[in-house]
């Protein structure tokens, strides 16, 4: 590929000593991006191809722009007319070429020309060779980072000419990376300016600068092979210890979904004593809650989105710490101390629940948007950060404190924990056992409700949601000990980071058996849980 | 397990409706007065239950072709009548309901499930009782049964030709593959094949080949999606081939986009990921990763512009998608009116024997033909996801590729071909020369 490509850039460089006397210097500037142009209308990946690299090439001002509509679909043509246009978002059309405004009714047979991702590839790395001037300090990064990656020998003037010019040190960086990367990929090199590019790939560190580097052909000098190997060794050994912290933050990350799913289980199950089975409905109906205010906000004020989870998270509260009261006072209520009858009863109820959303909302998924603070991801060091992910550890942490705070500091918690320890007791200081015990259930299914708005961000949002996280949540309650939030806490984050340090190894399903496994050896020797609760409130 | 049905049977209309003429009829006058003058067509779909998500559309797929063919004057003269049950994603109640459909209903064909493995647990109950299933869902082969009717692809139409794709010019030149699949039968068996494939005659090298799975539903993908980004970072070109399974594919392309895979790095090409699954996302993070199909909505064909029109009326939702085990129920269900009209009768031992060779226009604008494995042929296609939750069609095969039910890649199989209209026989050994087995 690349002799060809060089020896067509030496037939055309012949070309254009020899044509240039003849041609006037404006046609020939005008005449190539019309060229280019013209492949568009072929409707032919290696046609779209050649358009886009000799209208790189023309050093028209219009070809990034033409490009970068190609890249975001808004590149039309009309086989028919011959001709190119670009559309804008309220569908008008503009001559790709002159960028003059057409008149009339657009051409019967106007279709986009379409791009694959062989394509997404050579657009990138065009847009890389264009943008390297821009104005704008991110598009130049991002044009060097393009660079980087598609290592165009004919970018390498371009990289040059920036460098020169460039005062900005992270994207000088990001430059000299790019301008490493062609130096080390192209076969005319020195010895001595790869050995200094390796120097400075190294430098990077990452999984891409490692891949640049074991790309390098064995044939190379034994200086730059060596040169090569050390650095890989170095990267991998970063790259190994940042992966350790990785797993330790999915960990994290993988806990803190454990704990909201838990938390209102610890509550219903762990404090109460009910074996409710529809909690993952809890979950499910505050995911669907998410989807209703996300519709209506879509509907009513769609620049409202970014604030849509919270107005879903205490809505999501109210709506399944409402339906949990109800389900305390319909039917859990006559079945208190028989835990068979429980069992049964909330498990059909969580059938009704998944089958009325069925009904309801229909059987397919829902798509509940990320808000914009939650997409995407930043690197730390060797690793990436979602931002979904942090929110979400936020959250939980963010809930599991106001809970806490809740039990110690206000009435209804005093209450609550009198009747859990005593309720004979509490009934006879005059505490309304009964209510307390609606209002108990009704908090930890609203709590699940909060945890469902959460879930919805990275789950899907769908009648079966639920069923997913019952298991791993009464997992959780029953290791950290039923009755006790901080056993649920300190739990849940265990068994995340020993989930997320097995899977590497064991792979997802065996990683999992492992953790089951090592829980049943872990209640064998310890029944009641990390942290067991003491005193009369057992024996109750 | 409970294995009653949950409320969706109350929710059923035309039960309810049966139930209660079948009461007044009880009441006033002897019953079944009527019913001899209806052929049923017997639907096995889950209307709940975790299958419900894709089984539910193919149930109304099958209303609504039925609705249509009663409409142009019936079969033989008769009025279908659709017999709805629904075995709640629940692999045992597929054969309860299957003999239900059969032995009560006296259903003349069943076109249903969805799963391998609630088609493993029907399939002694259609050979006992000797009547038709059409399959309409891709799987992994590996089987030909006298009563039943592959309507989806097989892997030598879809995954096959994907990895083709994807190693050739226009996908990239993929050197490195990851297998990443859900732990159950049909990913295991699909990727079994596409390991000997890849080794054998593509001549991968065993490193340079990553085979994983998670369990059902699963959702925690950072890891995974960490190892895929780590694999690809060898310097050679990467893709990821998924047979991930339904919900599981939310998270794990929501973690492809949050991570910043795009599908110019490392492609991903889903056999199991359509319209329908797409609708749950939003797909801008994925513009590029791919899927192979046998039909895509966005196909520019007038027979494909009429269905989805005929579909949105029935639906009455001009926003529902259309997807490849559709096309294959709406080939299926025309090859058995045909296969019906030319021998007279819904004898299944006479229609069993007329349906090979059958042809029936597919939506993309061929005519797929019942082969005598029955298997069908079809046009292979690799889409890229759009934008807007469609699919833009990036490569597709010149002719229809006959399916194949016993893979020539695997060593237990490569032997075996299935044909029940000369051999009458559905792995017949061309060494051994006998039917039955490997």
């Amino acid at each position: 590929m690349a002799v060809a490509r060089a020896l067509l850039a030496a037939l055309a460089f012949a070309c254009a000593l020899v044509c240039g006397l003849v041609f006037d210097q404006a046609t020939a500037a005008a005449a190539p991006l019309d060229q280019a142009i013209a492949h568009f209308t072929a409707d032919d990946f290696d046609e779209t191809i050649a358009g886009v690299n000799e209208a790189t090439a023309s050093g028209s001002p219009r070809a990034a722009i033409i490009i970068a509509a190609l890249q975001d679909g808004k590149l039309m043509f009309s086989a028919e007319k011959k001709a190119v246009y670009i559309q804008d978002d309220a569908g008008n059309l503009t001559d790709a070429v002159t960028g003059q405004p057409v008149a009339g009714t657009p051409p019967d047979d106007l279709d986009n020309v379409k791009i694959n991702n062989r394509l997404r590839g050579t657009i990138a790395a065009a847009l890389g060779q264009l943008t390297l001037l821009s104005s704008d300090p991110q598009k130049r990064y991002d044009a060097a980072q393009a660079v980087f990656k598609s290592r165009e020998a004919s970018a390498l003037p371009g990289v040059e000419a920036a460098l020169a010019k460039e005062t900005d040190g992270r994207i000088r960086t990001a430059l000299e990376q790019a301008h490493a990367a062609i130096v080390l990929t192209t076969p005319g090199s020195t010895d001595a300016a790869k050995l200094a590019a390796i120097k400075i790939v190294a430098g990077r560190g990452d999984q891409d600068a490692l891949a640049l580097l074991a790309d390098i052909p064995a044939h190379e000098s034994p200086a730059v092979a060596r040169a090569a190997s050390a650095a890989i060794g170095g990267i991998q050994t970063r790259l190994s210890v940042w992966e350790a912290v990785q797993n330790a933050w999915y960990g994290i990350s993988l806990g803190s979904v454990l704990l909201l799913a838990a938390i209102g289980l610890a509550i219903t199950f762990g404090v109460m004593g009910v074996i409710n089975m529809a909690h993952g409905e809890m979950v499910m109906l505050g995911a669907y809650v998410t989807f209703v205010v996300q519709e209506a906000i879509r509907q009513y004020d769609p620049a409202l989105f970014d604030y849509s989870l919270a107005v879903a998270i205490p809505l999501a509260f109210l709506f399944a710490g409402a339906v949990g009261i109800v389900i305390e006072r319909t039917i859990i209520r006559f079945l208190y101390g028989r835990p068979l009858e429980t069992l049964l009863a909330t498990w059909g109820l969580s059938l009704i629940l998944q089958q009325a959303v069925r009904t309801g909302f229909g059987p397919t998924n829902k798509e509940v948007g990320n808000p914009s603070f939650m997409s995407g991801a930043f690197d730390l060091g060797g690793m990436v950060i979602t931002y979904n992910r942090l929110w979400i550890i936020c959250f939980a942490l963010a809930v599991f404190v106001a809970l806490i705070a809740l039990l110690r500091w206000s009435r209804f918690g005093l209450e609550m924990r009198a009747v859990t320890q005593n309720r004979a007791m509490a009934a006879s200081m005059g505490i309304r056992t009964s209510r307390i015990d609606a209002l108990t259930f009704g908090l930890g299914s609203g709590i699940a409700g909060m945890a469902g708005v959460a879930l919805s961000q990275i789950d899907n949002v769908s009648p079966n949601l639920g069923q997913g996280y019952i298991i791993d949540s009464f997992m959780v309650v029953v290791f950290g000990g039923v009755g006790n939030l901080w056993g649920t806490f300190v739990g849940s984050f265990l068994l995340g980071i020993a989930n997320k340090f097995l899977e590497p190894y064991a792979g997802a399903v065996l990683g999992k058996i492992a953790i089951l496994v090592l829980i049943i050896l872990f209640i064998q020797k310890r029944p009641r849980g990390l942290f067991a609760l003491r005193g009369r409130a057992v024996e109750a | 397990m409970s294995h009653t049905p949950p409320l969706s049977l109350q929710f059923n209309r035309r039960r309810l409706l049966a139930s209660a003429t079948g009461l007044a009829a009880g009441l006033m006058t002897p019953r079944l007065a009527m019913a001899a003058d209806t052929i049923k067509v017997g639907i096995l779909h889950s209307l709940s239950g975790t299958m419900a998500i894709s089984e539910t559309t193919l149930k109304d797929v099958m209303l609504m072709l039925i609705a249509e063919q009663n409409k142009q004057g019936g079969l033989l003269g008769k009025k279908l009548e659709p017999v709805v049950v629904d075995p709640a994603s629940n692999w045992p109640l597929f054969a309860e309901k299957a003999r239900e459909l059969i032995s009560q209903d006296k259903v003349a064909a069943v076109f249903g499930c969805w799963t391998s493995v609630s088609r493993k647990s029907v399939l002694p109950v259609f050979k006992e009782l000797n009547n038709i299933l059409f399959y309409p869902v891709q799987y992994e082969g590996e089987e030909s049964q006298r009563n039943v009717f592959y309507t989806g692809a097989a892997p030598n139409q879809q995954a096959i030709p994907a990895v083709d794709y994807l190693a050739g010019k226009d996908g990239g030149s993929v050197k490195r593959w990851v297998l990443e699949g859900t732990d159950y039968v049909y990913p295991r068996t699909t990727n079994k094949i596409l390991e000997a494939y890849l080794k054998d005659v593509l001549k991968v090298a065993p490193d340079d080949i990553l085979i994983n799975y998670t369990p059902f539903g699963f959702s925690d993908w950072q890891t995974e999606v960490s190892r895929i980004k780590q694999f690809g970072s060898a310097g050679k070109k990467t893709a990821v081939v998924s047979t991930i399974n339904g919900d599981a594919n939310v998270p794990f392309y929501k973690e492809l986009g949050n991570q910043g895979i795009k599908a110019t790095d490392i492609p991903v090409v889903a056999f199991s990921v359509g319209e329908e699954e797409l609708a749950g996302l939003d797909t801008k993070p994925l513009v590029g990763h791919l899927a192979a199909w046998n039909y895509f909505e966005s196909i520019k064909t007038p027979a494909n512009a009429a269905f989805i029109k005929e579909w949105h009326n029935f639906i009455k939702n001009p926003k529902r998608t259309t997807n490849d085990p559709m096309e294959a129920h709406y080939i299926g269900f025309h090859m058995w009116v045909k296969a019906v009209q030319k021998v007279g009768s819904t004898d299944p031992d006479k229609v069993i024997a007329a349906l090979p060779g059958t042809q029936a226009p597919n939506l993309t604008g061929g005519t797929s033909t019942m082969l005598p494995n029955h298997h069908i042929t079809k046009p292979v296609f690799i889409g890229e996801i759009r934008p807007d939750g469609q699919f833009n069609v990036v490569w597709k095969t010149k002719d229809l590729v006959p399916g194949a039910a016993w893979s020539p890649y695997l060593p237990g199989s490569k032997d075996l071909v299935a044909d029940w209209v000369k051999l009458n026989c559905g792995n017949y050994n061309t060494v051994t020369k006998t039917c039955g087995g490997s």
